[in-house]
């Protein structure tokens, strides 16, 4: 957080001579769910939000739409072995011929969707769990909190390694199934939290006064709350199962059936492509995930900027 | 109307349950239509835990709830919305009563979408602003607004407007006023008295003892969980029994007397009573009537019960807290 400070004072800067907008934008329309015009407008003048979220673009938008421009399939002995980047193979190829473009866009293909369904996934079981435990409180919390406790405190990398080791990994939404399941302890538990907090709070016993459900007030008052918080914490999961995935795939651990970023690695280190010097095997595949994750983790702090209200409040 | 028999709540606290906390011990009171009762405590005495057991909003831990001869205490989902359409509640803290993300009509809105799901919006519209009329608020000047852009009092107002807008037999007022500042308390106040008019039973909750005064035709003293003394508002102000009770009078200006004639009014009560507890007197007196066993065996060291010293002015053992001796050394 303290890193993060002194990059933190220019956004402030910025957000204060736009004092003017803020305070227009509140009287304007924000009926449920309708501030997000307001958000959109401080995120777009966030330097942090937009470099982050142009660079992951620009990686989604290679993964979605560069296969249509291949030739070659990602496993295809398409040209020369060993070859450097060239107008044919803009990364090369590998020692067996195969062309290292081909394989990362495929590769960021698998890094988005073992994202998107990791982070989905513990996302999912997180703020379940931490809405039910904050807001029901009792025995089902002291249950819910000692799951969750149990899960956090296993070394969910090593069970991971042990899962796939044994149950192998075949596909790359199994590989997100499993990360998401280890990874959404911290979600629960800091939802639930917020979850405890709001649910002392007048217009909660207000709600209830209107006759509706438990589903209707988490999803209508208590929610509601924490939507920045709810987004941002998505992105850090999405950042966490990609260096997750990728950390199992360079040991060897990944799925079998797919070409990923860490898989190229991994293979780029059992034929010693370092030794070898072909540079242009390992680095975009490393630069890639490093981009991607460095990326979110700096959208993040920029979101972190905007969603806070007393940036907002003026 | 309202009617609560021997009502108790313990909170569990730490982790697992394992301390009690005996928030409220035997308590007994009854609303009637039309009729203000304060009940009156310090804070930390248990008035919100009743608050919100009458509302449905807590589970008590024994003891009974009944509204119009029918038992509240464990309410379905369905039963407790119908039970909301007749009872409803206001809080201490009106900014805290509307999600400050949304404008204060979304809770009207949420009302709507729950109670009234196939009235119109033109005919909700005039709903609304009737409301809105009778606690004196313009809507022009409150709809689409932010909580933050409201003051406490217009808040607090829109809240007993959307109580009104169901129509309601009993409000819960849990210290609705203290959060006011002077000039709109009175305003609230005598919105109250008006709502009372039009036959509102209201339980209005307090820790302030001249508002307790102002407003009610009843009221209930309360001290650590613990009922001490109840009865209409003038028998118990003119003739506080109770020490508790006496102490807190003791606190408060009379702008109708002189400091000296209250002091010397109160002392020579105090003289009268010290020493003496008119509850285990009371039950002393029926126990010679009734024989000696009733007696020894009716007076088990955490009563909390009631005896009516005058008609309709009840008061409890004279120990302060339940769990302290009683004075007379019963
Ligand atoms: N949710 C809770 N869990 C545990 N103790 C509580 C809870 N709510 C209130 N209490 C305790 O119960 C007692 C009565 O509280 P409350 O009813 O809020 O009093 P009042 O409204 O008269 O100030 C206090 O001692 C308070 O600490
Ligand atoms: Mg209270």
């Amino acid at each position: 957080m303290t890193a993060t400070q002194p990059a933190a004072a220019p956004g402030t800067g910025t957000e204060a001579t736009e004092a003017p907008g803020a305070a227009l934008a509140p009287s304007g329309s924000r009926k449920p769910g309708g501030d997000a015009r307001e958000t959109l407008y401080f995120a777009l003048r966030n330097p942090k939000v937009v470099i982050g979220s142009v660079v992951v673009l620009a990686f989604l938008l290679l993964g979605l739409l560069g296969p249509l421009f291949l030739k070659n399939a990602p496993m295809d002995y398409a040209g020369p072995p060993m070859a450097p980047p060239s107008a044919d193979f803009p990364f090369g190829t590998t020692t067996f011929g195969q062309d290292v473009f081909a394989q990362f866009v495929a590769g960021l293909r698998s890094t988005f969707l073992v994202g998107l369904l990791g982070g989905g996934v513990a996302a999912v079981i997180g703020m379940a769990i931490g809405f039910v435990a904050g807001y029901r409180g009792g025995l089902i919390d002291e249950l819910l909190n000692m799951l969750t406790n149990v899960v956090l405190v296993i070394p969910g990398f090593v069970v991971l390694i042990i899962i796939n080791a044994y149950l192998g990994v075949r596909s790359v939404p199994m590989q997100a199934l499993y990360i998401g399941v280890f990874s959404w302890p911290w979600v629960a538990r800091a939802v639930r939290a917020q979850t405890l907090s709001l649910r002392s709070r007048d217009f909660i016993d207000l709600a209830r006064l209107s006759g509706v459900g438990v589903g209707t007030i988490l999803r209508r008052e208590v929610a509601p709350n924490m939507y920045s918080y709810l987004f941002m914490t998505f992105v850090l999961l999405f950042g966490g199962s990609i260096l997750t995935a990728a950390s199992l795939d360079f040991i060897g651990l990944g799925p079998t059936n797919a070409m990923s970023l860490g898989l190229m690695m991994n293979q780029a280190v059992q034929w010693s492509a370092l030794h070898l010097g072909l540079w242009w095997w390992f680095i975009p595949p490393g630069l890639g995930i490093t981009l991607i994750v460095g990326s979110l983790y700096i959208m993040n702090v920029g979101l972190d900027e905007v969603f806070n209200p007393k940036l907002r409040e003026m | 109307m309202l009617t609560i028999e021997a009502l108790d709540k313990v909170y569990k606290t730490g982790t697992f349950g394992t301390s009690d906390l005996h928030a409220v011990r035997k308590v007994s009171l009854d609303v009637q239509r039309g009729e203000v009762v304060s009940l009156i405590g310090e804070s930390g005495s248990g008035k919100s835990t009743i608050g919100k057991m009458v509302l449905h909003l807590l589970d008590s831990t024994g003891g009974s709830i009944t509204f119009d001869g029918r038992d509240v205490t464990r309410l379905g989902f369905r039963a407790r919305r119908d039970y909301y359409r007749k009872v409803q509640g206001v809080f201490q803290d009106p900014f805290s009563s509307f999600n400050p993300i949304f404008k204060v009509d979304r809770t009207f809105e949420t009302l709507r979408r729950s109670y009234f799901p196939r009235v119109s919006g033109a005919a909700w519209r005039e709903k609304l602003e009737e409301a809105l009329g009778a606690v004196s608020l313009e809507p022009g000047d409150t709809l689409g607004k932010f909580p933050h852009q409201l003051s406490g009092g217009q808040l607090q107002r829109l809240l007993i407007a959307r109580a009104l807008l169901l129509d309601i037999e009993l409000l819960v007022a849990d210290e609705i006023i203290s959060m006011l500042d002077a000039s709109t308390r009175i305003d609230v106040l005598n919105l109250l008295g008006e709502l009372k008019g039009r036959g509102l039973g209201i339980l209005f909750v307090t820790h302030d003892l001249s508002l307790g005064n102002y407003v009610s035709d009843r009221v209930v003293i309360l001290y650590k969980g613990r009922v001490v003394e109840r009865g209409a508002t003038a028998a118990v102000f003119d003739d506080p029994l109770h020490p508790y009770t006496r102490d807190l009078l003791a606190s408060v200006p009379h702008l109708d007397r002189t400091w000296e004639e209250v002091e010397a009014e109160e002392s020579a009560r105090s003289a009268r009573l010290a020493g003496r507890c008119l509850y285990h007197e009371a039950l002393a007196a029926q126990g010679r009537a009734l024989g000696d066993e009733v007696a020894a065996g009716n007076t088990p060291a955490d009563d909390v019960g009631l005896v009516e010293h005058a008609p309709g002015h009840f008061v409890g053992c004279f120990r302060k807290a339940a769990d302290e001796e009683c004075p007379a050394g019963v």
